[in-house]
């Protein structure tokens, strides 16, 4: 660029979040004498109507290639802004947001001096940083108007009614002969007793009245190629016939599995100890008694957090749990108000609504007994092949109880499922649980960073039935809002490689687990080419370059030098 | 420029994880050091380290990798490729005389508002106690 650049800078006040401990005007003066800056203004609120109206006009007015505000975190602000950008005809990409409150007028409220030279070290170096921009262009790719839902539980087949009700084509893919998931096989769920597979007949009926679904049981994805918006999809059915199909987007929701007890666990093993579900899907009434696969039972011991919350195991909470056997214990006491019901546990987290199912267990004489973490009950066979647990209530006193029981129910969390090819296949992110992460849990809490692959359910983290259909529907709205228009636009700030300097040596392509980059000949030259549509724009490859061929758009190495040689000036 | 107290730390922080985390700490007024500057990059493997080098030759003390740990949605294996980059820029600062503690990498996430205050302090703590030439005489 031989013309010299126009930009123009905005300091915001923040009312006075941030003027009150960053002289702001000092920063205005700091930055005016940069060669680039056409002019420098404070404003008391940036984001306001008012100044955005002004911005639009200044930046026609001034003619600027380049635009820097510095106010609060780009998590609030950085779309706005672009959005100003855009409609005043500067390429959105040229606009730099400059973080001057959360990391600096707030963090710094007892130094105005520093937070004053700090913020003037940033806004420089945002200039700088702004004058090495370039105009960059979102890609647009025509989108195919359909979708693959992976996974037919609770949350794949409500996703895929939703799906279908947009119009799209809907495939939706089940590993298992049947559909329906977990919860086909629950009894009566919490909150409102609906039987589980009541629940999962429901939707099936509603899946059958639509034609745009077609539903592969027993069936697995082999294959995935293609890009956002266009991906084409191999199945294998259960005779190994595969069918490869074209879709917009995929929504993975392939739940989680149960947490199965190690043998000697709690006496998991002992005839009599089985695990929540079990005991959910076995428990009647005969003659007003309950009874638990055919058998009389008296007594029955909860033990909680089995297999949840364990310091080098799975840390997390299961979430489902505690309300689940809560509402058992009022289910077998509605089935037999006799029962004597106690639950050994560590914390009771009914959380929300569920309270209620608390406080109706307790009301038909549940007694809860609070175990230590570092003391947790014992369960073993006694005398005449009753069961004989031993506990300590942490609330009461410290003298051991034992409890003789017909039955221990050992209340199972969730546990990531055994997915190695289809995660491989997909480039899904795990987290270190083992579960599948979202971009972002509040703000983007189904997209993952492969464009168009969406997840939903307990393959993220635990869930209940209400949570996990949320996120189905959640991942129905972002497919809609991705496909309905029929082309979508991929964000430009990816990695480019110069081929002048490109030595093809392969190290990026190696490196890149997109699968991004490719081998090609161009003028005569061995080169790699980065497909811009496939680049997550990580930024991974760039170091691995010995030549120093590649680099981020957005993040380009004259940029982020450009920033760093202004932030502070060199020592003397 | 800028005349900014010592010691001077370089962020590289993570656009999804580390940033959010260091926001954290200022909207809880956590106090720590005004020479401390944060620059954000897509992911923490993205860091040149020629611009770990580049900082330390434009008047930083020190600079610090903000790796994403385990929640990095971009690449699973980040933090090796962190730890990879920090080793080629060490190598390259002790040929040209700096420190190669004055680079460091740790992870951060997204709620990190402590851990963040407390590495940069004793960071800078670190620092502090070095030559203050950045360049060995
Ligand atoms: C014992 C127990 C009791 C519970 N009780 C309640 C309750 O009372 N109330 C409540 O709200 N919640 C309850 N829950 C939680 C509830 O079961 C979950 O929220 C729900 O099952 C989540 O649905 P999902 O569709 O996401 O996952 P799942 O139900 O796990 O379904 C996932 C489906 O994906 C399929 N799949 C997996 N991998 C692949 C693949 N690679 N290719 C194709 N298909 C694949 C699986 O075969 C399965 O059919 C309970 C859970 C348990 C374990
Ligand atoms: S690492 Fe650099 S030189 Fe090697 S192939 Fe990739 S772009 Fe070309
Ligand atoms: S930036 Fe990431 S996704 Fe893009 S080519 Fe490089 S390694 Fe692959």
């Amino acid at each position: 660029m031989t013309q010299k650049r126009r930009i123009g800078v905005f300091i915001c006040h923040c009312g006075g979040n941030i003027s009150d401990y960053v002289d702001v005007a000092a920063v205005r003066e700091a930055v005016s004498d940069m060669g680039e800056v056409a002019f420098a203004e404070t404003s008391m609120f940036a984001c306001s109507d008012g100044t955005q109206q002004d911005m639009i006009r200044r930046i026609e007015e001034e003619n600027l290639d380049g635009l820097v505000v510095a106010s609060c975190s780009p998590k609030l602000h950085l779309t706005t802004f672009r959005g100003v950008s855009r409609r005043a005809g500067l390429n959105p990409f040229q606009y730099t947001q400059v973080n001057i409150r959360e990391q600096c007028s707030w963090a710094h409220t007892d130094d105005r001096v520093g937070a004053t030279q700090k913020a003037t070290g940033l806004v420089r170096g945002a200039v700088a940083r702004t004058a090495q921009s370039s105009a960059l262009v979102p890609l647009p790719v025509e989108t195919t108007p359909a979708s693959l839902v992976v996974g037919g539980g609770v949350t794949g087949l409500r996703a895929a009614i939703g799906l279908a009700d947009l119009g799209l084509d809907v495939h939706l893919v089940e590993r298992a002969e049947q559909l329906g998931g977990q919860v086909a096989s629950l009894g009566a769920t919490f909150p409102d007793q609906r039987e589980g597979r009541a629940m999962i007949d429901e939707l099936l009926s509603e899946l059958d009245a639509r034609a745009h679904i077609a539903v592969h049981t027993e069936s697995t994805i082999t294959a995935k190629s293609g890009s956002f918006g266009n991906y084409d999809v191999t199945l294998q059915g259960p005779n190994g016939q595969s069918v490869t199909t074209r879709v917009g987007s995929i929504v993975v929701a392939t739940g989680a599995a149960s947490y199965v007890p190690e043998p000697g666990e709690f006496g998991f093993g002992l005839a009599g100890v089985v695990t929540l579900e079990d005991f959910t899907r076995g428990i009647e009434s005969h003659a007003g008694r309950l009874h638990f696969r055919g058998q009389p039972v008296r007594t029955v011991v909860y033990v909680y957090c089995v297999g949840s919350r364990q310091e080098n195991g799975n840390e997390y909470c299961s979430k489902y749990c505690c309300s689940a056997a809560v509402h058992a214990s009022v289910e077998a006491a509605d089935l037999d108000p006799a029962v004597r019901q106690y639950h050994l546990y560590r914390d009771i987290r009914t959380y929300g609504r569920h309270e209620l199912s608390y406080e109706a267990s307790r009301r038909r004489g549940s007694v809860y007994l609070k175990y230590a973490d570092d003391d947790p009950p014992v369960v073993e066979m006694g005398e005449g092949g009753r069961l004989r647990v031993l506990t300590t209530d942490r609330l009461t006193e410290s003298t051991p109880l034992q409890i003789d029981a017909d039955v221990v129910v050992l209340v199972t969390g969730l546990v990531p499922q055994q997915n190695a090819e289809l995660t491989s296949l997909l480039h899904l992110p795990l987290g270190s649980d083992g579960f599948y992460s979202e971009i972002h849990p509040k703000l983007r809490p189904v997209e993952t960073v492969v464009d168009g692959v969406l997840i939903a359910g307990t393959c993220q983290a635990p869930k209940t039935i209400s949570e996990s259909v949320a996120s189905g529907l959640a991942a129905v709205t972002q497919s809609g809002a991705m496909l309905m228009r029929g082309v979508a636009e991929l964000d430009p700030q990816v990695a480019v490689v110069d081929h002048d300097a490109c030595t093809w040596c392969g190290a990026c392509a190696a490196v890149c687990p997109y699968e991004a980059i490719s081998h090609q000949v161009i003028s005569a030259r061995d080169v790699a080419v980065i497909d811009p549509t496939v680049c997550k724009g990580c930024g991974g490859c760039v170091s691995y370059c010995e030549a120093g061929a590649i680099d981020l758009l957005g993040n380009t190495d004259a940029q982020v030098r450009a920033l760093i040689e202004n932030l502070v000036e060199v020592r003397a | 420029m800028a005349s900014v107290s010592h010691p001077r730390i370089l962020v590289f922080s993570t656009t999804n994880i580390s940033d959010p985390g260091i926001d954290l700490a200022g909207s809880r007024h956590l106090h720590y050091p005004a020479s401390v500057f944060t620059l954000s990059v897509p992911c923490s493997s993205a860091v040149r380290p020629g611009w770990i080098v580049d900082a330390l030759e434009h008047g930083f003390d020190g600079v610090f990798v903000a790796a994403d740990g385990d929640e990095c949605a971009l690449l699973a294996d980040c933090n090796q490729r962190t730890a990879r980059l920090v080793s080629l820029a060490q190598a390259q600062l002790t040929e040209l005389g700096i420190a190669p503690q004055r680079v460091t990498m740790a992870a951060l996430c997204s709620v990190c508002a402590e851990p963040f205050v407390n590495h940069m302090r004793e960071f800078s703590a670190k620092l502090a106690a070095l030559d203050p030439a950045v360049h060995a005489a």
